[in-house]
């Protein structure tokens, strides 16, 4: 806490969240007023500051009860678990009913509350009480004569718990333009609480806001809190801005492709997820795979599921072949299945929140968000979805959230406009073509990381899920048979390709084998014509010499004269 | 009234009117210290008691001071508050006691009005 907030001494309710919103506490030694109509909480918040105080803080109180009797005080708020009896049998309470009944009271003169305070300061020395509840002192105005000496004695009462240096807390019932009816807050001026209780959509919530906190920063909004079996709970999430500390630590999303497009490790620890699609995409799958992967690390998970029960959830996601079942049985996975409509926005959040510090979970699934959208109120599940993120950004816890996005609107809107709260967002998205739906998933984006950016397949098997290249070709982004179709013909087309060349090749071999075969011929004629030719030649050579022969021959038989040469007889 | 005679004894015609026969007065004064109030309330109910219940009536006077345990067992508010215990119903009589007539409302002793 920063040096300025120590100036004043606080007193702590031990309320869960009310002293967040308060800086500290209620301001010690002096009064606070808690107003609000019927039934919104006044007594509750008022016993509870008290036995927290008896029971956490040492500091003993005195209940000074003008409504309701002590009976009926001790066993309305036994159901909260405070054990009044034990308490005041301990001394550490003390209780006083204070009956005023008009009829029975006749005024004749001056009077002055001494009697009253006499009441209070004995019980407050009896006990050694450091916290003192009024409740209602209004009460008085109905039951006694004489407002204007009520008013007086009001004053002097306050004055007199003041000096006894006591952490007061004085309901009233709210007024008509005022705070409360009788204009208590003119008296109490340290702090003012006003409760309200309003019924939105049939879902009645309550509301607390501190209207004035004097010498004290304080959250200004109205917070909603929650009544149950520990008292009552305020959500003041909203009022510790952004100084979570991020992690480099990362978790795997169950699936080693999708990590692998997640810059190869998965998501950030303790940062929020975001899977939307519309019906049927696998959403679920992949909470199933994240949560189960957690699991197997020894890693505790909390599944808040909004649209089907545990054992559904189980049975489904046990057909893609994540096996839920153990897990459970060990204690490591918890669902908290409710309908949305079982409570208001804040009531959910409240017990989301208090499940969440119940069991400490380090991811939490949120299965789907939008459900919680019902006709004009975004902005309030906005709210309710940025305090849930900002509660488990602050606790260090990953966050897992489906949004079913509805048929024909954008794929890349949520609902309740919550992307920008987001760091990790998957988009699952339904291609249909050739008569087939196909799911295909792709990161929208994801903080802090280098992504994928390519589109994946995304089959669900019974093994679980399984990302697939899609085919990117010249035929466009394919998936499912149309993608098998177009690997196949692609195939085709190769072999068709192959066997034209093989083809072709075996034609050019015939070819060669075809021309040899000319040549070889060719040759062999032309061998054959020229033994023909020399053959030719070796004949007249032959004929030639015979005929020279027979010449020399002839002349010899005739006795001619030498030869004169070669001249035909005469 | 003919058939039943009025009895002697009998401390006010105002209180013979009211029928039932006489009944002693129980009567405590819470009062808190020596303030002026307080000796203004006790001297005023003792008039009046001495005036109208004569010889009927115990008055206690309690100092809450003193007894403080007292104002929650009593349901004691105001100061001073005077308790009419006796007879049936209980009455609380709060302030100083001035105005005799409210008192003498106050403890039955007349009708208001």
């Amino acid at each position: 806490m920063d040096p300025e907030r120590r100036l004043l001494p606080k007193t702590p309710t031990g309320i869960a969240g009310l002293d967040e919103i308060t800086g500290g506490g209620l301001p010690s030694g002096r009064p606070t007023l808690v107003c609000g109509s019927a039934g919104c909480g006044k007594t509750l918040l008022a016993m509870e500051f008290l036995v927290r105080g008896a029971t956490q803080y040492n500091e003993p109180g005195v209940f000074m009860a003008f409504e309701e009797t002590v009976p009926e005080l001790t066993a309305n708020v036994a159901s909260l678990g405070f054990d009044l009896e034990t308490l005041i049998a301990q001394r550490r309470l003390a209780l006083d009913f204070v009956f005023i009944e008009r009829s029975e009271i006749e005024e004749t003169g001056e009077f002055d509350l001494e009697g009253l305070f006499v009441r209070l300061g004995y019980a407050i020395d009896r006990i050694g009480a450091k916290r003192v509840v009024l409740d209602t002192i209004e009460t008085l105005f109905a039951g006694l004569p004489s407002p204007m000496i009520l008013r007086a004695e009001l004053r002097r009462l306050f004055r007199l718990l003041k000096d006894k240096g006591m952490t007061a807390i004085i309901t009233g019932e709210r007024g008509d333009g005022l705070l409360t009816r009788q204009g208590l807050e003119e008296y109490v001026s340290d702090c003012v609480i006003v409760l309200d209780q309003r019924v939105t959509d049939l879902i009645s919530t309550r509301r607390l806001r501190v209207v004035k906190y004097r010498g004290s920063a304080h959250g200004t909004n109205e917070y909603p809190f929650l009544i149950d079996e520990d008292g009552i709970s305020v959500l003041p999430i909203t009022s510790l801005g952004l100084q979570h500390p991020v992690s480099e630590e990362r978790v795997s999303s169950g699936i080693a492709r999708l990590d692998a497009m997640l810059g190869g490790a998965g998501y950030y620890c303790g940062s929020s997820v975001l899977v939307s699609g519309t019906a049927g995409t696998g959403k679920s799958s992949l909470a199933g795979h994240f949560a189960e992967a957690a699991c197997r690390r020894g890693e505790r998970v909390l599944y808040f599921a909004f649209e089907e029960s545990a054992s559904q959830i189980m049975r489904n996601l046990g057909s893609v072949g994540i096996a839920l079942q153990p897990w459970v049985e060990q204690g490591l996975l918890q669902f908290r299945a409710a309908r949305p409509t079982f409570a208001g926005l804040e009531l959910h959040l409240t017990l989301m929140h208090k499940a969440i510090e119940q069991f400490k979970p380090r991811i939490v699934i949120v299965d789907p968000l939008n459900s919680f959208i019902s006709a004009g109120n975004e902005a309030e599940v906005k709210a309710m979805l940025m305090r849930l993120m900002d509660f488990l950004k602050l606790s260090q816890i990953t966050g897992f959230f489906t949004n079913l996005t509805a048929g024909g609107s954008a794929a890349d809107h949520t609902d309740a406009a919550i992307s920008s709260l987001i760091d990790t967002w998957l988009l699952l998205l339904a291609v249909e073509s050739g008569g087939e739906r196909n799911r295909v998933l792709s990161i929208l984006k994801s903080r802090g990381m280098a992504h994928s950016n390519q589109t994946r397949e995304f089959l669900i098997t019974s093994d679980g899920v399984q990302l697939c290249d899609v085919y990117t070709g010249s035929g466009g982004v394919l998936t499912g048979s149309a993608r098998l179709a177009q690997e196949a013909e692609e195939r085709a087309q190769q072999l068709a390709l192959r066997q034209e060349i093989e083809r072709q090749e075996r034609a050019l071999e015939r070819k060669r084998v075809v021309l040899d075969g000319q040549i070889t011929a060719l040759r062999l004629e032309f061998e054959a014509q020229q033994a023909e030719t020399q053959a030719l030649v070796e004949r007249q050579k032959a004929r030639e010499a015979q005929l020279a022969r027979e010449r020399l021959g002839m002349a010899w038989s005739r006795q001619a004269d030498a030869p004169t040469g070669t001249g035909e007889p005469s | 009234m003919s058939t039943k005679p009025v009895p002697d004894t009998i401390p006010s015609a105002e209180a013979g009117l009211t029928g039932p026969p006489p009944q002693t007065y129980l009567l405590r004064l819470y009062v808190t210290g020596a303030t002026a109030k307080s000796a203004r309330a006790i001297a005023n109910i003792k008039t009046i008691c001495e005036e109208h219940l004569e010889g009927r009536y115990v008055l206690e006077v309690v100092d809450l001071y003193q007894q403080p345990e007292l104002a929650q067992g009593q349901q004691i508010i105001a100061a001073p508050t005077l308790i009419k215990e006796l007879p049936l119903p209980l009455r609380r009589i709060i302030g100083d006691m001035s105005s005799s007539e409210r008192v003498l409302v106050g403890l039955d002793v007349r009708r208001n009005g």
